[in-house]
């Protein structure tokens, strides 16, 4: 299909949504009112407080919605490609799983309860981007040195099925209902009360993992004529393969080791965007960057607004939005179909 | 370009499939590959795109295709899979463009070679009135001529095509053989891997008979097609005729 728009003109009313919910999200907090967040209650709203509250807590919290929206919307899109198929997710690799498990681990053993400072925000990223890598490194062994899609696909769903046995593991035996509780709020996906020290922290990972699946554009586009025509248009499967998969897990892997689960934008955000570029998996990587950061800081924004009760968590709403968007596109495809 | 395959073998899982083949293709060549089913055509098609892992050797121009470099065999040869298509609905003038994939230079646009190349590709796979269409709209004799203008638009001295005309048509039969020809007239060499024994006499310099993994019988389409080739690998009987426009029409089944 012809591409209704040039895809400079795509990139930038996204770059320009994007950054207009990133102002957003630091400008409008809980209650609705300029910097009116919860340490409002404890203290004078002065310069100094509300400096910090813009940095402390604002900020990171706008940035990391970014970063793990734009993480999730690419690696989406590359996945996708990569594996010919609209309905490839970052989750499906099982480094998401994995990370959910290692996170979780950290905080079964009572660690983050534990201790306080740096190792209170520290440990349970440490512990998701462990899990991460370790499910990489179980994928590749399984899927051995010359991985074909369909093996990948099925290790993968093999590695995502085990670490939620284990998560759920974890759970069932957890010391006390109270980490139970915690486990579970962590898993649902939040943005809330996190530091500059994890925006820090998943940086390298996710610029990395961006780099990677970023290398892959044009062997995504050649791809589309399947794998025998990409290898003889010049590409080595192999490594676009390992490049992709490598760069998935690190990106994703960050993501939910700082924020839990956030389901549904690696896979809806690629499939708003295809149409817009003229569906070339290739011009798809940046808009699907773009809209998974523009989705998640909408999502953050909107689990802020209602002014009392509990805070909504931001797995619930991308899902709870995500999932009849989904159900649409079925019936659509349906419809669609000769 | 000079394609010299020698003593190759290849398996598929346990099994051997080529075993121990040798041939050359030089110059403005159409080269069909016959056979019965599972003899190995396709697979020794894929061992030369270099798809497989081989036994033996295959260079072009002297130079082992193994140990050039991914891009720089793409350049040389070009491959159109059996029954390729599209995952996406590409527009066909985007789809045709991946043929100068491995001519573009990293972050660089195609360049006014790439689009002269991709309009003589279309020019002769006579695509131009699908430009702009999706490519998953088009009728499969349509689709056929639009994937293997991609496969044109690499501009290889070496195009290897695997069954391009089953499941089509008379008409777009003729069409895809005629454009395979015309290619091959400009200079280059078409190694088509074919089915059906009177398109491949009437188009074909030569014709390469594979049995059993092995050459049977390399030549001119006259000298190959005789009743005792047929009837030793196709185990048919067959009337063969014509004298410019050569026909092979299968008659009954031999054991």
């Amino acid at each position: 299909m012809r591409a209704p728009l040039s895809s400079w003109m795509v990139n930038s009313v996204l770059a320009a949504l994007t950054l207009f919910l990133f102002a957003a999200s630091i400008y409008v907090g809980r209650g609705g009112d300029l910097l009116m967040d919860k340490f409002a209650t404890i203290a004078e709203m002065d310069r100094d407080i509300a400096w910090l509250v813009l940095t402390e807590i604002r900020l990171p919290r706008a940035l990391l919605g970014l970063l793990v929206g734009a993480s999730l919307g690419l690696t989406g899109a590359g996945l996708q490609g990569l594996l010919r198929n609209p309905l490839a997710e970052p989750g499906l690799i099982g480094a998401s799983g994995g990370a959910a498990l290692g996170a979780v681990l950290v905080f079964y053993s009572g660690l983050s309860l534990s201790s306080i400072g740096l190792a209170t925000v520290m440990l349970v990223p440490l512990g998701g981007i462990a899990g991460a890598l370790v499910a990489l490194a179980v994928l590749y062994l399984l899927a051995g040195r010359n991985p074909s899609i369909v093996t990948i696909i099925l290790a993968g769903v093999a590695i995502s099925a085990f670490t939620g046995a284990l998560t759920s593991l974890s759970l069932n035996l957890a010391p006390s209902p109270y980490a139970a509780l915690e486990i579970v709020f962590w898993m649902l996906g939040s943005l809330t009360d996190r530091s500059m020290l994890q925006v820090w922290f998943v940086l390298p990972f996710m610029g990395a993992g961006w780099l990677l699946v970023a290398s892959t554009w044009r062997a995504l586009d050649a791809l589309s004529l399947g794998e025998d025509t990409a290898a003889t248009l010049g590409f080595s499967m192999k490594s676009v393969t390992l490049r992709a998969i490598l760069g998935t897990g690190l990106a994703v892997g960050a993501a939910v080791s700082v924020t839990g689960v956030i389901g549904f934008v690696g896979l809806v955000v690629p499939h708003l965007m295809r149409p817009l570029v003229g569906q070339r998996p290739a011009s798809l990587l940046l808009p699907s960057a773009f809209g998974g950061a523009a989705l998640v800081l909408a999502a953050d924004l909107l689990v802020r607004l209602p002014a009392d009760g509990p805070e909504l968590k931001l797995g619930v709403v991308t899902a709870l939005v995500g999932a009849p968007f989904f159900l649409w596109l079925i019936i659509r495809t349906r419809r669609e179909a000769p | 370009m000079r394609l010299a395959v020698e003593n190759l073998h290849a398996s598929l899982g346990a099994a051997r499939v080529i075993r121990g083949v040798s041939l050359g293709v030089e110059g403005s060549r159409f080269v069909g590959l016959i056979g019965p089913n599972g003899v190995g055509k396709t697979t020794l098609i894929r061992a030369v795109a270099g798809l497989i892992p081989f036994a033996g050797s295959v260079t072009l121009d002297g130079n082992p295709a193994s140990a050039m470099s991914p891009r720089a065999r793409a350049r040389a040869m070009s491959y159109l899979a059996q029954g390729a298509g599209s995952h996406w609905p590409l527009e066909v003038s985007r789809l045709i463009a991946l043929g100068r994939l491995p001519h573009l230079e990293p972050f660089h646009r195609a360049s006014a070679t790439d689009e002269a190349a991709i309009a003589r590709a279309i020019a002769l796979a006579g695509v131009a009135e699908f430009i702009g269409r999706d490519v998953l709209t088009l009728s499969g004799g349509e689709r056929a001529r639009v994937l293997l203008a991609r496969a044109l638009a690499v501009e290889a001295p070496l195009l290897l095509v695997d069954e391009p005309v089953s499941a089509l048509d008379p008409y777009h039969q003729i069409r895809i053989m005629e454009v395979l020809r015309a290619y091959a007239d400009e200079g280059r060499t078409v190694v088509a891997v074919l089915h059906d024994l009177s398109l491949a006499a009437r188009y074909c310099d030569r014709l390469i008979l594979l049995d059993n993994g092995q050459v049977k019988a390399d030549g001119a389409p006259g000298d190959v097609l005789t009743p005792q080739n047929l009837r030793d690998t196709y185990r048919i009987e067959a009337l063969i005729g014509g004298e410019n426009e050569r026909f092979v029409l299968p008659v009954r089944r031999v054991e």
